[in-house]
């Protein structure tokens, strides 16, 4: 019976190339029936809700064939995950809400600043995959507390990393719910409250039978979904421009002609002075290439510093690297994860420029910038998102024509909207709608597993009840995934701060806590538990007091915002860690033998199989 | 016996280290460097991009990218000399 079933898995992971070859062809099979049904007249409305109620059902589907009752399946996916899989699903768990929606909008507003994220989102797998990934995977933890509880030893280390991983991920997963319920409302026609808890829903079903084995394989169907809706439209359009196919290795003509454009358009110069905007509409001040001076560059690296380094920490990402049938393979696989998540990173910054040259060229039939404020108002796209309060035009200076700082737009349609604004047909929108469902999705499964797992795992079976029996931990790890769940749904019902701040703020507390125990706990022998703990504590305090004293004054002590708060923290953190650490006495023999067998790839791993 | 493992194991972990050293010299060069000069870099242009804002767009990503594999490639080779001196083999569980 078990020999049948170890023979089952065992052909599953043989075929995925053939299963998800399938699984993608039938959905460009989708894509074109939907194109087809659009040529007939079926609505637009009733396409978005077939993409996003079709792609959704699948994920279901997938969620309950991998439904489990063992342990090593639902908190390591029986660590049986080929490296390449296992990258895509890293890309999907990572490209959350605000890299597929927000993030070209942020690079068409922010200019070269906001490619400090770009730089940061990608650079970080570097120090992923040299100092953590293959180690860690060599440990054999189940979660990233579990780490740090048996490396420094003591309930109090784990239960300390256990606090930074729940206030981390909590503060993200609340940014990605509220991105489902944005779309899920604007896709299926319901209100943003009902959206939420139906995003809610869809989330649910893919992670809470399965665990982690459910989400690894509904995480690589969602990459497959975004990774095209990301594509297909900026290759389009491209093509309608005279970029060519492939247009991120000729699109530098377009920064330049930009950069002579807004010059022209007096970008930076005009400041907007219409009053009564709807709430996140912005018109667009800062231009497209100036990276300014030292200060400017500081501000630049301090943000990519944070960024890279929560990379490092966040351990939804960091538990997807355990799942992998051995360290070389999880080494592999951060290569493979970054390579995924470079293919959507390079070309956001394309779609930015493209769509900001669309607006802006007045060689371009689209553009808007310098035509008549009636004509401009006449155009489908700017008549829908108007309704919605998405974007406004406004006539300030009552000449009848449209300049810069008389349009208005939220930054997160630059995606969303892109296809209608280049004529592209309706069936690319609803695709779009199902790639931003997808990438919100798949970040907070991957997040309220690590949250619910560290809390059933370390805080539930390792410090309350060591004794609690298979069957009793699985279900206290469901019931803990629809609390956490149901309270994220709560909280960003409140829409406490936009998508794009809950992220950096979530990479921040991570790194703050985080990222020197991890790797100094590989790194340095001398690490000891006192100076983990201090590391931990008096990192995250530091960082949390700064941000909130940054955000209630405004002040920014050498240019630190609250997106950046994780210097301090980490530089506390550091301070901390090394000189308690170096104050107390070195850690026994045992641990010091169990560094060095982390270090090498071979032999057993540190943890039992099932602990 | 036990004396050729410690000294394999003492190559392996020293040979990583140096790949690591490497690896994270040339992260700091395409992640923190080069944007700091982006001003300076955007006189010279590349692909018809200025080189600035090229090499936060793409340029670094194309790198981080290629440096992980090539990365990947030269551990694989450190593991094998590793396994074959010890006798050991991949990892179990």
């Amino acid at each position: 019976m078990a020999q049948a079933a170890e023979a089952g898995r065992k052909r599953f992971i043989d075929d995925l190339p053939r299963i998800y070859g399938l699984y993608t062809g039938g959905f460009i099979v989708f894509i074109l029936l939907m194109a087809l049904l659009e040529r007939f007249g079926v609505s637009a409305q009733a396409i978005g809700l077939m993409f996003v109620g079709f792609t959704i059902v699948i994920y279901a589907v997938i969620g309950w064939l991998s439904r489990t009752m063992e342990v090593d399946a639902y908190y390591v996916a029986g660590r049986e995950v080929p490296a390449l899989f296992n990258g895509m699903a890293t890309a999907a768990d990572w490209m959350s809400g605000a890299s597929f929606v927000a993030m070209a909008g942020g690079i068409y507003f922010g200019g070269h600043p906001y490619l400090a994220f770009v730089v940061g989102w990608t650079g970080g797998y570097v120090l992923v995959s040299s100092l953590l990934a293959p180690y860690l995977r060599k440990f054999g933890c189940y979660t990233v507390p579990d780490f740090i509880g048996t490396r420094y030893g003591g309930n109090l280390a784990r239960f300390c990393a256990v606090v930074v991983l729940v206030v981390a991920s909590f503060t993200y997963v609340t940014a990605q719910i509220n991105a489902t319920g944005t779309i899920a409302s604007r896709a299926l026609g319901i209100p943003f409250e009902y959206g939420i808890w139906f995003g809610l829903l869809g989330i649910l079903l893919c992670s809470m039978l399965g665990g982690m084995r459910g989400v690894t394989w509904t995480q690589v169907a969602q990459y497959i979904v975004l990774i095209i809706a990301y594509i297909v439209p900026v290759i389009w359009m491209s093509n309608k421009q005279g970029f060519g196919i492939i247009p991120h290795f000729s699109y530098g003509e377009a920064v330049q002609k930009i950069q002579v454009l807004e010059q022209a358009a007096q970008v930076g110069a005009l400041k907007p002075t219409a009053t009564d905007l709807p709430t996140g509409v912005r018109a667009l001040t800062t231009l497209h290439n100036s990276p300014g001076g030292f200060f400017e560059g500081w501000r630049f690296v301090a943000l990519a510093i944070c960024m890279m380094l929560g990379t490092a920490s966040l351990p939804h990402i960091l538990m997807r690297y355990f799942t992998t049938p051995s360290v070389k393979a999880a080494r592999r696989s951060v290569a493979w994860s970054l390579f995924f998540i470079f293919l959507l990173y390079f070309t956001a910054p394309a779609l930015a420029t493209l769509t900001k040259l669309q607006l802006f060229d007045p060689e371009l039939a689209t553009s808007v910038i310098g035509k008549s404020i009636a004509d401009v108002q006449a155009l489908p796209w700017v008549q829908q998102w108007s309704a919605v309060n998405f974007l406004r035009v406004i006539d300030s200076n009552a000449d009848g024509i449209l300049q810069v700082n008389e349009f208005f737009m939220r930054p997160d349609i630059v995606v969303l909207a892109t296809p209608e604004i280049a004529g592209l047909p309706y069936v690319i929108s609803g695709l779009v709608a199902a790639g931003g469902m997808a990438a919100a999705m798949s970040t907070a499964d991957g997040l309220l597993l690590a949250i619910a797992n560290a809390l059933s795992h370390d805080l539930y079976y390792k410090i309350i009840d060591p004794r609690a029996d298979t069957r009793v931990r699985l279900i206290v790890a469901r019931a803990l995934l629809i609390i956490i769940g149901a309270a994220g749904a709560a909280v960003a019902s409140l829409r406490l701060t936009g998508i794009l701040g809950a992220v950096a703020w979530a990479f921040c507390f991570a790194n703050s806590g985080l990222f020197f125990p991890l790797v100094l706990g590989v790194w340095w022998k001398r690490a000891n538990r006192a100076g983990a703990i201090a590391g931990m504590v008096v990192g995250f305090a530091v960082g949390t007091a700064y941000l909130y004293y940054t955000y209630t004054t405004g002040h920014a002590l050498w240019g630190i915002d609250h997106l950046r708060f994780g210097i301090f923290g980490m530089a506390a953190s550091l301070i901390a860690m090394v000189v308690v650490s170096v104050m107390t006495p070195a850690p026994d023999e045992e641990t010091q033998k169990m560094v060095d067998e982390v270090r090498v790839p071979t032999g057993r791993t540190i943890l039992a199989a099932s602990h | 016996m036990a004396d050729d493992i410690e000294r394999a194991r003492q190559s392996h972990w020293s040979k990583t280290f140096w790949l690591t050293i490497v690896v994270l010299l040339i992260w700091f060069v395409f992640s923190i460097v080069l944007h700091w000069m982006a001003t300076d870099l955007n006189g010279y242009t590349f692909l018809g991009f200025p080189l600035g804002y090229y090499m936060a767009a793409q340029g670094a990503l194309i790198v981080f990218v290629v440096t992980i594999f090539v990365q990947n490639l030269i551990q694989d080779r450190i593991d094998a000399a590793y396994e074959r001196e010890t006798g050991q083999t991949e990892i179990v569980g």
